[in-house]
């Protein structure tokens, strides 16, 4: 960097450097000192929200809490005693595992395939890819509104669709079966082109000569897709099942939304019967209705460490799945 | 190399520390800086901020403050009900970013006041000098557990019902207001009158929207609710409760719930189309059908509440303790409440008074509505309020409000039998008290 070898002045103008060059220990400062200091805004953000919130939700979960109260006595492991015995907390955790796993399987099968087949040479390639992501970029709450007036009892267009082939009209918010299917049709909608854009991105570096070894040695694009897709693009599956997995532990949005449809009541409950309330929804119902917050907060470690275990399941899961081919 | 330099004073290793402790205090300092300063020059240009649930038909009223105090600006923010609640708790546990005047409905009321620390006690600015013009339950609704005025109460809802004439008429029944209302002196003859609406009513209506609201208001009408005086909740052992249980679960068997839950999009859908005859009518719902029904002008009337007398929500105005202008604050709770701006808010949109000077008043007594077939609203809710009882709220009124109707609510799905839902109830609730 010649700006540091230049002559030091007096009288510093505007992008001459003020430390003299005299200064060895300055020099090795910098050396040692400014990566770590270029990095640090990222961990300095990183540790304010993210490592203490983390540690003070673990301090606050061992007091009971009220959200507004200035009082709030340590009662140590109690609240992770109650949720343990907590039949609606194992509900909830039920439900979120249920509607993960329609809502990701799915998915990500579906977002498979439609990036295959928009892994080749097309009209129009741009105008397809736009399309897959413009359902994530529209906003959840717009989405659910939508849907949930689609599945709405009475007016709803799935329900009028049911009608007139003769198949008996469906109370969706009611049954916990007919719920979660709606729930992860949503979400399906929003993340199906995200992922298959992500896929396809992959795709797109797998060498073109593997295909057409492949085509000449006559396999089928099914084929193609199981043996040669897959396996090479193994590490960008894991990497969306651990996001979408991660994800649909989360969901809030769209069984809140979906239960305001039933009342007031039932959106935070998700039902009336919780047939659809999912662990970060029963988080915000203790937390935030009833404002238990010590209570929320040891549910939300119990979630955490639930998030962990099913991430870590589902990554050994797709790791051993071995296609065809052996990267 | 040409990359300018930017930090000329400073060491090289501390610039980006500096940038990140910069854009922490930038990111910081739009919650918390004292952007309009002290109370100090009565002068000072000032931005007091109203947070409500809906529209409290306040909009006037902050015109003519402006008139005795040219100085103070107001801005007015709306949320939905649950939202509202929810985020001011949020609001207060962070002490940041709470309105300077923030409603609270009577649904919520006592979990709040249960908190008098988090918010100005009112008697520090002589609002103490207002009990005397309010009922007095209303009054008590917004004192701490510690004697701290937290709230003083704009409306109350003393109970009445609104139905549909041009169904009633399609039905054969009678469509006067005092022939209907002796169609229905108690909840059995509300039922019988449901009976005969639905054998011959129109398809696709149904005599009420759902049973949550008309469980809420029986409960309304007994001595002791959900709540003894001790705070206890006794949801198990009081016969007024199992009742209106009973009651409510009656309707849904005889089929005369269109199945349509309060505040959800197919509600406001239900008004629109007619869905439904009748509809409990708290003081401050003939608002919300005036807002809802547009197209059913002059279709609607209002007769009395089977069952006598009681009430079904209301408002407080608080001022949060992490107000910046608590003393503005409070003369604007003082006059959005004061008996002149309470007669004007039920002559625009509807809310009934909590001043009970003001029922004797001729303005407010021969008040009439258009929308509802010119019925006498000033009336037919004077005399709900006078007749009112009043009843005890406990700190978790509203979850247990929830349990119980989530009850009639798997009852109406289909999902339980009567029994098997009050059962469940009776455990969700112990778990909330």
């Amino acid at each position: 960097m010649p700006v540091a070898h230049r002559a030091p002045k007096p009288e510093s103008p505007p992008r001459a450097r003020p430390a003299a060059p005299s200064s060895p220990w300055r020099h090795r400062l910098d050396r040692t000192v400014s990566p770590y200091a270029y990095v640090a805004p990222f961990f300095l953000l990183f540790a304010a929200f993210g490592v203490f919130p983390l540690i003070y939700t673990a301090w606050v979960s061992l007091h009971d809490w009220n959200l507004l109260s200035s009082a709030n006595p340590f009662v140590g492991l109690d609240n992770y005693g109650r949720l343990f015995s907590d039949g609606y907390f194992w509900n909830a955790a039920f439900n979120t595992l249920s509607i993960g796993v329609l809502s990701a399987v799915p998915q990500l099968a579906l977002a498979l395939v439609l990036a295959h087949l928009l892994n080749r040479p097309l009209r129009a390639q741009t105008l397809f890819r736009i399309t897959l992501l413009l359902p994530n970029v529209t906003s959840v709450v717009a989405v659910v509104v939508i849907f949930s007036q689609l599945f709405g009892r009475d007016f709803g267009l799935v329900n009028a669709l049911l009608d007139l082939v003769g198949i008996d009209r469906v109370y969706w918010q009611a049954d916990v079966a007919s719920s979660h299917v709606a729930i992860a049709i949503m979400i399906m909608w929003r993340w199906t082109g995200y992922n298959a854009l992500i896929y396809l991105a992959a795709m797109q570096a797998v060498p073109r000569e593997i295909y057409e070894a492949a085509t000449i040695d006559g396999a089928s694009a099914a084929r193609q897709l199981w043996s040669v897709t897959i396996p090479m693009i193994r590490p960008t599956v894991i990497f969306t099942v651990i996001v979408t997995t991660i994800g649909s532990m989360q969901i809030i949005a769209e069984p809140l939304l979906f239960g305001a449809q039933v009342s007031n009541g039932a959106a935070t409950t998700g039902g009336t019967d919780r047939q659809f309330q999912t662990l970060a929804l029963y988080l915000y119902e203790k937390g935030f209705r009833s404002f238990e917050f010590g209570y929320a907060s040891a549910a939300a470690w119990v979630m955490f460490l639930l998030v962990v275990v099913v991430v870590g399941f589902n990554y050994l899961l797709v790791r051993r799945m071995r296609g065809g081919l052996d990267v | 190399m040409g990359i300018p330099r930017t930090g000329r004073r400073i060491p090289r290793p501390l610039a980006p520390m500096l940038a990140a402790a910069l854009f922490a205090l930038t990111a910081c300092g739009g919650g918390s800086s004292p952007a309009t300063g002290g109370s100090a020059a009565p002068a000072e240009k000032i931005k007091l901020t109203v947070g409500l649930f809906g529209d409290f038909g306040f909009k006037p009223l902050y015109e003519e403050f402006r008139k005795t105090h040219p100085n103070i600006e107001i801005e007015e923010r709306q949320a939905a009900y649950a939202d509202h609640h929810t985020n001011l708790a949020a609001h207060l546990a962070t002490g940041a970013g709470a309105a300077d005047v923030e409603g609270i409905e009577v649904g919520f009321v006592s979990q709040f006041t249960a908190q008098p620390d988090r918010f100005q006690d009112l008697r520090q600015y002589g609002l103490d000098k207002r009990q005397g013009d309010y009922l007095d339950w209303k009054w008590q609704q917004g004192v701490a557990p510690n004697g701290a005025v937290v709230g003083l109460g704009t409306d109350i809802g003393g109970l009445a019902m609104c139905y549909r004439t041009d169904l009633f008429k399609k039905a054969g029944l009678p469509t006067g207001r005092d022939e209907v209302s002796a169609l229905w002196p108690t909840w059995d003859g509300y039922i019988e009158t449901g009976k005969k609406f639905s054998a011959a009513s129109p398809a696709g209506t149904k005599f009420f929207d759902s049973p949550g609201e008309i469980m809420r208001a029986i409960i309304a009408q007994a001595p002791v609710g959900v709540y003894d005086a001790q705070d206890k909740v006794v949801v198990a052992t009081n016969p007024d409760v199992k009742r209106a249980w009973d009651l409510s679960v009656r309707m849904i068997q005889e089929g005369l719930s269109a199945k349509i839950g309060a505040w959800t999009p197919e509600w406001n859908t239900g008004f629109a189309k007619g869905s439904f005859a009748t509809i409990i009518c708290p003081a401050w719902m003939t608002a919300y059908i005036q807002d809802q029904a547009k197209n059913a002008a002059g279709k609607w009337d209002i007769a009395t509440v089977p069952g006598g007398a009681g009430n079904a929500g209301g408002t407080h105005l608080t001022v949060p303790k992490q107000s910046k202008h608590p003393k503005e604050a409070a003369e604007l709770v003082d006059f959005l409440t004061s008996a002149d701006s309470q007669a004007a808010v039920f002559k625009a949109i509807g809310n009934f008074p909590s001043i009970p000077a003001l029922y004797d008043q001729p303005d407010i007594r021969d008040f009439t509505k258009d929308f509802f077939n010119g019925a006498p609203v000033g009336k037919i809710y004077s005399d709900a309020a006078k007749n009112l009882k009043p009843q005890h709220l406990g700190p978790k009124e509203g979850d247990v409000r929830t349990a119980i109707g989530n009850g009639l609510g798997r009852v109406e799905q289909g999902k339980q039998a009567p029994e098997q839902a009050w059962a469940q109830v009776l455990k969700d609730v112990e778990n909330v008290g």
